[in-house]
């Protein structure tokens, strides 16, 4: 591979961009498609229902056999609330190799302090959110229990194409911000998307506990096909 | 530190601006059980260090050593690793699957 090539992979990543080496198996020759140049490619189809997938594979082409490096960006985990359980979620989701971005208007909890290394707002959701972009690679949670900071961003994300949103809260807690969404004008399909409560059911206690079942709900939203239970891609 | 999918590639681009041999080792197709899925990369230099995976330890030493020849030669290569048997058990993959893996220099 190109030195040159490696470096726009890695840019491509970097920028939150989908992108895809192609590599002629016969003798090694490499292109390196970007998501915006895939429909004018000669393999386009292919490479888009590729990109749809994310699975990285061997194809037959008019080009001979082909292996195609498909790189879509890394999941990020979008989160209102700079509060304990995202202090334990942000060092496991970095192990798990996710971005993790953490949005908190209130500046007592918000520091750097708390959250070393992290991607930190001390911003209101519906300033923070618009910028950041929430892309279909995205999972967002929702953690203040305050719905003057969640409520707007879960408007945003459900809004959005991301493959993940969880909100924080009881049951009566969910129960009236639903109410409170439908009335905003958002349809029973699109609330329904929240889960709530938020995180796989394995008993969690402790704040570590509760970033692991939401850590481990949001990888199977990622991994698992919702219509069939069974990991994505398998036959 | 546990390196991800990500640090690899950007990993192999740093060795390489710093004038080292580098090879990237891609798996490209697996039958069966493969341990590690297809676009899975280990990262290899012309001193034998190495990062990320292509199964789950069962043939990385192989690899490392094909890639320092490919780091030698420019010439891309493609492997193949099969179960562990009579013939090959050092560098068979117990878990009865098969791989193929692609070897190529950083220029």
């Amino acid at each position: 591979m190109d030195l040159a090539l490696l470096s726009a992979l890695n840019a491509e990543r970097a920028a939150r961009r989908a992108a895809i080496l192609v590599t002629r198996t016969a003798d090694g020759a490499q292109r390196l498609v970007r998501e915006v140049d895939v429909a004018g490619d000669p393999l386009g189809d292919l490479l888009r229902e590729r990109l749809r997938t994310g699975k990285s594979g061997i194809a037959e082409t008019a080009e001979g056999e082909v292996f195609l490096t498909v790189q879509v960006p890394p999941v990020r985990i979008l989160v209102t609330g700079a509060v304990h359980i995202s202090q334990a979620l942000a060092p496991m989701a970095a192990l798990l190799g996710h971005d993790v971005v953490i949005v908190d208007p209130r500046t007592a909890f918000a520091t750097p302090e708390r959250f070393p290394g992290v991607a930190l707002y001390a911003e209101w959701p519906e300033e923070a959110l618009p910028r950041l972009g929430v892309d279909r690679y995205t999972a967002f949670v929702a953690l203040t229990h305050d719905p003057k900071i969640d409520d707007p961003a879960l408007r945003h994300a459900l809004a959005s194409e991301c493959f993940y949103v969880g909100a924080l809260g009881s049951r009566k807690t969910h129960a009236k911000r639903v109410e409170r969404l439908l009335e905003a004008g958002f349809t029973p399909e699109q609330v329904g998307r929240i889960r709530a409560p938020i995180g796989l059911n394995i008993g969690a206690i402790s704040p570590a506990e509760i970033a692991l079942s939401i850590l481990g709900e949001i990888t199977a939203a990622l991994r698992l096909d919702p219509a069939t239970g069974a990991k994505k891609g398998s036959a | 530190m546990l390196s991800t999918d990500d640090d690899i590639l950007n990993r192999a681009e740093a060795w390489k601006r710093e004038g080292k041999g580098v090879a990237i080792a891609t798996v490209v197709e697996t039958w069966g059980s493969a341990p590690r899925p297809v676009g899975s990369h280990l990262v290899i230099d012309d001193e034998g260090n190495f990062l990320g995976s292509v199964s789950g330890g069962c043939v990385e030493g192989a690899v490392v050593t094909e890639a320092i020849d490919v780091i030698g030669s420019g010439a891309p290569r493609m492997l193949e690793f099969g179960v562990a048997d009579e013939t090959a058990w050092r560098v068979g993959l117990s878990c009865g699957g098969r791989i193929r893996v692609f070897v190529e220099k950083v220029a």
